[in-house]
């Protein structure tokens, strides 16, 4: 019953097919994490606002973003985001958005993750930090940049690399988009060659063991950090 | 310098102070005490408008801090604070705590910010420590650290929140000399405080607060020297802090 692998997929050809697709997994991955923080930070500092139109859009973003299947944001963003684009920029219909709208859709699903660990660093700071800060004369913006999100961004950095990891395991969800992820190419070949389920339980090892590595990396970040 | 003028505060339904009037004069010390939940913090914090107030007014050097068209950050810059839990940043060295709000605030140089933030330093006796972090300090050492930093803004007035509340016994004299020294020099101050001892040796008024209200405003010698004239409330809490 014993499965026959067949190892002469993992020939130099594939793998380098594979690579280009892991770049493209990665781009989103940096991109969703990058602008997921940026956004989520503004997002967090928006709920926590006492300016309360800012905090109920806040809320219903993160509300809305978190009731609703990945997969199906990254296909309305496929099918919407494009049109747009090509309309807004004049674009010809023949320009490939796949990559962009797969991008904005995650980095905007991304913040709404993130800006709920942040809002939760924040409040982790203490109050007394706010009153020190604001007592030697800070504004607002200061107070936060200076003084509270430097001390909530070291608290929150193991949670915010683990939500990265998540992320990089969600990029295979661009396949509804036919973007040609890792995971994606691995499809491709997999189909081609007729082996669909080696290339599969290839691509799994591979996602296995990167996530496995890199949450590692985030434990040991995370002993170090609360020493 | 510090005038507070019928001011009231309410969480909720709870009220926090009720018609507190009292002032402070330039070089003046004056300090607060009472029963814990008596308002004397929330008192102290509503001077620089950390904490806001629902009724009255509060003017500091002559600068209304109720009014909303006040630049309260510029009024915070000139009132020094210290906390009862040092709130030093423990993300900074010890150097970049005294800097920080002169640069970004002040608007100073680095290098001027550091020579100023290194003489504070040596004043209170701590100038080996510059390169630490705070949490590599005794409380003692990060409350003086934190004295420094209010020292730092060049303040017109300082204000101590239970400066010594939450020290190790061995610890709070280090902390009570840097502020008889301070006294001694003329700063005016406002202090919460249950130190008695410190109360006799600098203070010129002692305010004792209960319940949100403030019950006695006397000058030192009057308040300590003729004990059968005080209020029973203050009397009950001075028998029971000065005789253990």
């Amino acid at each position: 019953m014993a499965y026959e692998f067949d190892f002469s997929l993992i020939n130099p050809a594939n793998m380098k097919v594979l690579g280009e697709g892991m770049v493209v997994s990665l781009e989103i991955t940096l991109t969703g994490v990058l602008v997921g923080i940026v956004w989520g930070s503004i997002l967090a500092m928006m709920r926590l606002s006492s300016v309360r139109p800012l905090s109920w859009f806040a809320e219903a973003y993160v509300t809305v973003c978190r009731s609703i299947p990945l997969v199906m944001v990254l296909l309305w963003f496929f099918l919407i985001v494009p049109q747009l684009l090509q309309k807004t920029f004049n674009l010809s219909a023949a320009t490939d958005l796949r990559m962009t709208s797969s991008l904005i859709a995650f980095s905007l699903f991304e913040a709404a993750y993130c800006s709920e660990i942040i809002r939760a660093g924040i409040q982790g700071v203490s109050r007394g930090q706010l009153f020190a800060a604001q007592a030697l004369g800070m504004h607002y913006g200061q107070v936060m940049h200076l003084v509270i999100l430097p001390q909530a961004f070291r608290n929150m950095l193991p949670l915010l690399l683990m939500q990265g990891i998540i992320l990089f395991q969600d990029t295979s969800l661009v396949y509804v988009s036919a973007l040609a992820d890792f995971f994606g190419r691995a499809y491709d070949i997999g189909e081609r060659d007729g082996r669909t389920v080696d290339m599969l339980l290839f691509a799994g090892l591979v996602y296995f063991v990167i996530c496995f590595f890199a949450s590692r990396v985030v434990k040991r970040l995370h002993k170090k950090a609360f020493i | 310098m510090i005038e507070i003028n019928n001011v009231s505060k309410a969480y909720g339904a709870f009220q926090v102070l009720t018609d507190c009037t009292t002032q402070v004069a330039k070089g003046e010390v004056v300090v607060v005490c009472g029963p814990s939940g008596s308002g004397k913090s929330t008192l102290i914090k509503t001077i620089n408008g950390l904490e806001p107030i629902q009724k009255g007014e509060i003017l500091v050097n002559g600068t209304n801090v109720c009014n909303p068209k006040t630049n309260l950050s510029k009024l915070r810059s000139k009132v020094g604070m210290v906390f009862q839990h040092f709130e030093l940043f423990p993300h900074l060295t010890i150097t970049e705590n005294l800097t920080l709000g002169q640069i970004k605030v002040l608007g100073r140089s680095k290098d001027e910010a550091t020579d100023k933030g290194l003489k504070l330093l040596e004043r209170v006796g701590l100038k080996t420590q510059a390169d630490k972090h705070p949490g590599q300090l005794s409380g003692g050492q990060q409350q003086r650290v934190a004295i420094a930093r209010a020292l730092s803004m060049d303040p017109v007035a300082m204000l101590f929140d239970e400066p010594t509340s939450a020290l190790d016994p061995e610890m709070i004299n280090e902390v009570l000399d840097v502020m008889v020294e301070l006294a001694r020099e003329g700063m005016t101050m406002m202090c919460v405080t249950h130190e008695m001892g410190f109360a006799k040796k600098v203070a010129h008024r002692v305010i004792f607060m209960d319940e949100g209200r403030i019950l006695e405003d006397t000058p030192k010698d009057e308040f300590f020297g003729n004990v059968d004239q005080r209020t029973d409330r203050a009397k009950q809490f001075l028998s029971r802090i000065l005789h253990h």
